[in-house]
């Protein structure tokens, strides 16, 4: 039987059903088209995940102060609550660590802010023009305070765009006013550009000041509350962590198990979190998967009652000399036919979905290319697999019996 | 060219065994029309089926064409049926969703010697010997009348130019009238064309069309000889 013969033979039987082969073929379209959009949304929320983790600055590594490791059964402070770091160990790094770019030491706190009536609670980062370059802060009216200002302990503070809308309302533009942080009256001269909300933190609810008037009038001290070190290149991120890490013990006169400070690598958190969304993926695509097992069982049904429908036919084909694999041959042609089908109608399906979902939706999709072709295969195995018992029942059919089959 | 050589063949049934064939021999040459019958029950089906090589006979010798049958394998049988016999059974066994001209064509997909352009023209030919009217050619044999399928069904059992053909029961669901006209057929098909036919049936009156007729009951020959009277006066 050459291969022609078999398309036309296969042709004939899908086409004398064609609502059941339809049926038949729609669990499998479902299937498919299930697979390829709910993965489609697992791999979006990876890229919208890594690509928001990479606008926080690239290639940065943030040093807090206290361990990062615990001690048996001893509780340790929370990271960023011991005052171990000094601008005198920023100065360090970036003088004896190489292949960095910038080294941005910051001071944090909370503070009431006050203006006239209105309050509000923010974070106030204490910074140096250095951090505005690592974290890439721009202003979108006045200006960020200058390197004179922040040497001479200017009062003057850079606003987020949710401190100002909550002090001073919508469309004002707040440059000049005054506001009291603290105890401490300060004159506003920017508002920086709005970020968005990315994970707990919102960077738009953040005053900036100059770092000098924040050991002054906030923390009374020269203790940082985390140093951010941006690299030249990714590939020297772990040369450099390893530099710094070597670098203040021996500056804190500490070794690597009692450590007063711990590093924060950003391609660690990506990868963390990259993980999670990969696990996101794997997940949906197994609920998805299900389905399509569920299509393959629905293939292997229908099979089996098309051979026992067929028997008569079958063992007429046996009579007129067909051999056992010519008859296993078509009917695991027909149902790899029907999954073959299936598989391409729900990747132009799932596609669409994906689109529907990213247009409609609010979600970010990426349809690759691996789990078209990925899907490709896994449909046509399905064919194979689930086709295979019922080819088999037929080829071995005895067409003695087969023919007097009623 | 048939050379069956004391043939027996057993059913086992559990712990039951039945012995449908006790010891049948017999020859059948080149070009004879031989009808073999028996009531239901004497084993001529399953001879027929050993003649077909659907079947194997427990023991006992079957050659055709001085091939011994019991040793060729199960694709080797495929072949043999492919090549050398052609079927034609009591419910005529048509794919009811092809047309007519695709039904004679369908055992020339599994003989891989005859070309695809050849597979319509030996088709035609064999319709024509089997005389079915051309304006039936394109209908859906479920279109057809019983004697048409029939005719089909002959056309599909002379597409592959089989050395045999074995007919089980030819007319057994026809009318008396369009059952003359396909025995008729097999005569025709036996005298003009030299078709080696060998036909099962239980009625005496079908058996009396062929030239020679082997008669079987429980299993055994009781008469082998010339058809119509000559079969009496050789008892």
């Amino acid at each position: 039987m050459v291969f022609s013969d078999l398309i036309e033979e296969v042709y004939m039987s899908l086409s004398s059903n064609k609502s059941r082969s339809g049926l038949t073929m729609l669990g499998i379209v479902i299937g498919i088209a299930s697979v390829i959009t709910m993965v489609s949304i697992g791999q979006g929320s990876t890229a919208t995940i890594e690509s928001s983790i990479q606008s926080l600055g690239s290639n940065l590594l943030v040093i807090s102060p206290g361990a990062s490791k615990s001690y048996g059964s001893m509780v340790r402070g929370g990271a960023g609550s011991a005052s171990t770091l000094t601008m005198d160990d920023a100065d360090a790094i970036l003088s004896e660590v190489s292949n960095l770019k910038n080294v941005a030491p910051l001071i944090s706190s909370q503070k009431q802010i006050v203006y006239k009536g209105e309050n509000t609670n923010a974070s106030i980062y204490g910074i140096t023009s250095v951090y505005q370059t690592v974290k890439s802060l721009e202003v979108s009216t006045g200006s960020f305070f200058s390197e004179t200002q922040i040497e001479k302990v200017a009062k003057v503070a850079v606003i987020g765009p949710t401190v100002s809308e909550t002090l001073f309302g919508e469309d004002v533009d707040p440059t000049g006013l005054k506001i009291k942080i603290g105890d401490t009256q300060f004159t506003i001269i920017g508002v920086t550009v709005s970020k968005g909300t990315s994970g707990m933190n919102s960077s738009d609810n953040i005053v900036y000041v100059p770092i000098t008037v924040a050991e002054h009038y906030f923390t009374g001290s020269e203790s940082l509350s985390s140093i951010s070190v941006e690299v030249t290149e990714s590939k020297y991120m772990d040369q450099a962590e390893a530099d710094i890490e070597a670098l203040l013990l021996e500056r804190h006169d500490k070794d690597a198990d009692s450590a007063d400070f711990s590093i924060m690598n950003q391609a660690e958190i990506m990868d963390t979190m990259s993980s999670v969304s990969g696990t996101l993926t794997l997940l949906l695509g197994a609920i998805a998967g299900i389905s399509l097992l569920v299509g393959g069982i629905g293939i292997m049904n229908m099979m089996l009652t098309t051979v026992t429908e067929r028997t008569r036919e079958i063992g007429l084909r046996k009579s007129l000399g067909a051999r056992s694999k010519d008859v296993s041959g078509q009917f695991l042609m027909e149902s790899i036919s029907l999954t073959f089908i299936g598989g391409i109608i729900g990747i132009i399906l799932g596609i669409a979905a994906s689109y529907l979902v990213s247009t409609f939706g609010g979600t970010t999709t990426v349809v690759t290319s691996e789990s078209v072709f990925l899907s490709f295969f896994v449909s046509a195995a399905i064919g194979i697999i689930f086709g295979y018992y019922p080819a088999q029942r037929a080829s071995q059919l005895n067409p003695i019996e087969a023919l007097k089959y009623e | 060219m048939i050379k069956c050589d004391n043939i027996v063949k057993t059913y086992k049934l559990g712990e039951t065994e039945t012995t449908v064939l006790k010891g049948v021999s017999f020859e059948i040459k080149k070009g004879e029309f031989v009808a073999i019958i028996g009531p239901s029950g004497s084993g001529k089906s399953t001879l027929m089926h050993i003649l077909g090589t659907l079947d194997k006979p427990t023991s006992g010798k079957y050659f055709l064409n001085d091939v011994d049958m019991l040793n060729l394998s199960d694709d080797d049988l495929a072949k043999t049926r492919s090549q050398r016999i052609g079927f034609v059974f009591q419910s005529f066994n048509l794919l009811s969703r092809a047309n007519v001209l695709r039904n004679v064509m369908l055992p020339l997909i599994y003989d891989n010697n005859i070309k695809k352009e050849e597979r319509k023209a030996r088709a035609e030919k064999s319709l024509i010997s089997a005389g079915l009217d051309k304006d039936r050619w394109y209908h859906l044999s479920s279109q057809l009348s019983g004697g048409q399928m029939q005719r089909v069904a002959i056309a599909r059992a002379l597409v592959n130019n089989p050395d045999l053909i074995l007919a089980d029961e030819p007319t057994g669901n026809l009318d008396s009238k369009t059952g003359d006209i396909v025995l008729n057929t097999f005569q025709r098909l036996n005298r003009e064309f030299g078709h080696t036919i060998v036909l099962i049936t239980h009625e005496r009156y079908v058996a009396e069309h062929a030239d020679r007729i082997i008669e079987l009951r429980d299993g055994m020959i009781i008469a082998d000889g010339k058809a119509s009277k000559s079969l009496l006066k050789d008892k």
